[in-house]
């Protein structure tokens, strides 16, 4: 199909948008509301362009290109129109910018730059601002919504939660939980994906930069804290580095300079997840296959994702049992923290402040949930987004890109790169393979580089079997069997594969459930703005990590084996049932 | 659109039980939930059943759609039709259009607020009256006009309007009107 845009002949393959075909002829359009592959709905009409023979303008991002069209995107009439709307836009928006937690990374401010807006023409009536901060994760500001509703799209399509929808109408809409509702009161979980496709401040995360600092200046306080595997993907995106650049040892430095007592790995709870997990799995393969136990819950979904959690509790309670006990690696963190390591060190519990960095806004939810506190106090006190830790290291004038490198403190710093993996999708499963399939047959798992790459990737769910062969004498109840697992990322994708296993139509034994696509390196506290090519980036990103630790399996990590000596026993024993396992509640769907 | 009747026709007065109306609704979300667009038309036969929409309907018909309840609660609250609070057993509109309001439209609605304690759109509390005002009812050479349900009063005059409110009392509320 030929076009020209701007004069510019182009070629644009069939069904092509205006906007992609302008692309092609190297011409930008602005736009705004626009996330390619997710939200295209010509709703902000910033995209608008003049096609020569037609009255109106068109919005790019929607009207399909047409053979022998002649586009013209930068005529006065076109400037015009696109200013105008962004005037409007601008006139309703509460534009406190200095004190927003958007300022000088706001999709808005960028636009009237490029598009050269000096002075706002209509001074219009603002609807009623409401600022929800009923939840732990999220803080919502409907005075700064300028209803684009990519948050609408990603909360009721991709996720399939549903807490957000346009209410109400015309000047008095507001983009939120069903009439006046608190999102605290509706069936949200808190994945932050709607703060990640956010472009101004109207939705965030709940900002506890503050919390951490005072923290910090408390003499009283042993302050501790450990850094999920995807931060160390994303982090420098905070200081100009490239998507899928690693910053591991200037992370470790920046957040010894902020005056952490000690730099610790959630990597290295990763790896004690692997060791609860996969036992429990086998357990109640074992408790299946061989008792013949028709009570055991089968598949069993992993439990990492806390948003996932929250989804299962509201949306699927009859499947909680599928549900692995196993804490999430950041809880496990803490409660490990404030027991064995409090001990070691002779630290009472509630001396001891432990600040989790997460690509996650749930996260800091599930630190607050009530069961979360084996220690005797709230085993995890502060949660900070990977973007709040990049706000925090500005503002302590650290000059990351300068930093040296330095290393996580011992022992609960120490990890394999099974652990680094849980950051993508995928990759809890293959760590869980890595030594679940050793522990039974005695070698390691047959694929290349220990890669499963049928669950890599971005594909929404994705699939693998693998068959035991050679198993060992205790394990010779599996021996020839075909174990089936499956990933997902994405609550939408979760909901397709529960459907296929209540319907009958797959028989899993293990699942993988990430809230958010492309795992927590996609996360919703994570640097914006995340799209399928960042995701990529920091998924490569993270398998380098991985390929350059010298352990490379969770069963090897040397500070965990030590762990179960000195403190826990075995996997599933006495004490690991008691403070690395949790239970779960059903909660009514709103 | 039947609206007036659909809203007004069958709420409360009848003595039917509550799960006999949940019962209905059952078969109203039965009936639409499969169809396209079918969640409009089920709120509106459920808005006819209950004579408004409490929130318990809206969560079993969002339930029974599989439909967040925040979409069901933004269909809900962007037709004027669709109402949460519950409603009179009567409608009072008044007409705003332009010949009514030049003679005397506005003094009308301003008496039926005194005369019901009630703002535009509120119900009273002995839920007899739901007061609205509409834009022309057609009658224009009647102005002013104002309607009960399904019925037209014309050349309303302020002094005149208790009268007619009575008569819908009357009707429906029985014998303890009556007497007054």
């Amino acid at each position: 199909m030929k076009l020209t845009v701007n004069n510019i002949p182009v070629e644009a393959p069939e069904g092509a948008t205006i906007l992609e075909a302008a692309r092609l002829a190297g011409v930008r359009i602005p736009t705004f509301c626009h996330l390619p592959g997710i939200h295209s709905v010509g709703a902000c009409r910033v995209c608008l362009v003049e096609v020569d023979g037609q009255r109106d303008m068109a919005a790019s991002c929607v009207m399909p290109a047409g053979e022998g069209m002649k586009v013209r995107t930068n005529t006065r009439r076109v400037r015009e129109a696109r200013r105008t709307v962004v005037e409007l836009m601008l006139s309703e928006h509460d534009g406190e910018c200095q004190t927003c937690i958007r300022n000088d990374n706001c999709e808005l401010q960028a636009l009237a730059r490029e598009l050269g807006i000096s002075n706002i023409a209509y001074e219009g009536e603002k609807t009623n601002a409401t600022l929800d901060t009923s939840t732990f994760g999220l803080v919502r500001d409907s005075g700064k919504c300028v209803m684009c509703r990519r948050c609408v799209t990603v909360c009721n399509e991709i996720q399939g939660v549903g807490a957000l929808f346009p209410q109400k109408r015309g000047f008095k809409t507001v983009i939120g939980p069903a009439f006046t509702r608190q999102l605290d009161e509706v069936t949200c979980v808190q994945c932050g994906q709607c703060a990640a496709v956010c472009p101004v401040g109207a939705i965030s995360e709940k900002d506890q930069i503050e919390e951490v600092w005072a923290a910090l200046e408390d003499p009283n306080k042993y302050c501790i804290v450990q850094t999920a595997p995807a931060i160390r993907a994303a982090l420098g995106e905070c200081f100009g580095y490239p998507p899928g650049t690693r910053v591991t040892g200037q992370m470790v430095t920046a957040l010894k300079r902020l005056g952490f007592d000690d730099v610790f790995d959630t990597d290295f709870s990763a790896d004690l997840t692997i060791m609860e997990e996969g036992t429990e799995l086998l357990t109640r393969l074992k408790k299946a296959l061989v008792e013949k136990d028709a009570s055991v819950a089968l598949p069993m979904f992993t439990s990492c994702s806390p948003g996932w959690i929250s989804y299962m509790e509201h949306f699927y309670p009859e499947m909680l049992a599928n549900l692995s006990t196993c804490k999430s690696p950041q809880q496990m963190m803490g409660a490990v923290v404030k027991t064995y390591y409090a001990e070691k060190i002779g630290k009472k519990p509630e001396d001891i402040c432990m600040v989790s960095i997460m690509p996650c806004t749930a996260k800091k939810y599930e630190a607050a949930r009530d069961e979360m506190n084996d220690s005797g106090v709230q085993d995890v006190d502060i949660v900070l987004t990977t973007r709040e830790l990049g706000r925090m290291i500005t503002q302590a004038g650290i000059d990351f890109r300068a930093l040296p490198e330095s290393v996580m403190d011992a022992p609960l710093g120490i990890s394999t790169g099974a652990a680094d993996i849980f950051a993508n999708t995928g990759g809890v499963m293959e760590a869980a393979l890595r030594t679940a399939y050793e522990i039974i047959t005695g070698r390691e798992l047959p694929f290349g580089n220990l890669h499963v790459t049928p669950v890599a990737g971005l594909d929404g769910v994705k699939e693998a079997s693998i068959k035991i062969e050679g198993a060992a004498p205790d394990w010779s109840f599996l021996e020839g069997v075909t174990v089936n697992v499956a990933v997902a990322h994405g609550l939408g994708n979760a909901r397709k594969v529960i459907q296929r296993i209540k319907s009958g139509e797959a028989q899993y034994h293990f699942v993988e459930v990430m809230t958010c696509p492309g795992g927590c390196i996609g996360g919703g506290g994570q640097p914006r703005l995340t799209d399928d090519s960042v995701r990529l980036a920091r998924i490569k990103a993270i398998y380098e990590e991985d390929e350059h630790k010298t352990l490379r399996k969770s069963h090897d990590n040397p500070a965990v084996k030590k762990l179960y000596e000195e403190y826990l026993g075995v996997p599933l024993g006495k004490v690991s049932h008691h403070i690395l396992h949790t239970k779960y509640t059903k909660r009514e769907r709103v | 659109m039947v609206e007036c009747k659909e809203a007004a026709g069958c709420c409360c007065g009848e003595n039917v039980s509550e799960e006999e109306l949940m019962l209905r609704l059952d078969e109203c979300i039965a009936e639409y939930k499969d169809k396209p667009g079918g969640l409009i038309p089920a709120l509106q036969t459920a808005q006819a059943i209950f004579g408004y929409l409490p929130e318990a309907v809206l969560l079993k018909i969002s339930a029974g759609f599989d439909k967040s309840y925040s979409e069901v609660a933004g269909v809900v609250g962007f037709y004027s039709f669709f109402s949460t609070q519950p409603r009179g057993r009567n409608t009072v509109r008044v007409c705003l259009g332009t010949a009514c309001y030049v003679r005397g439209g506005k003094q009308i609605l301003e008496s039926l607020k005194k005369e019901l304690g009630v703002d535009v759109g509120e119900t009273t509390e002995d839920r007899e009256f739901t007061l609205e005002v509409a834009r022309c009812f057609g009658a224009c050479g009647l102005a002013p006009v104002i309607t009960v349900n399904d019925e037209v009063h014309q050349r309303v005059k302020p002094s005149g309007l208790r009268e007619i409110l009575c008569q819908y009392k009357q009707q429906e509320a029985g014998e303890a009107a009556h007497a007054e």
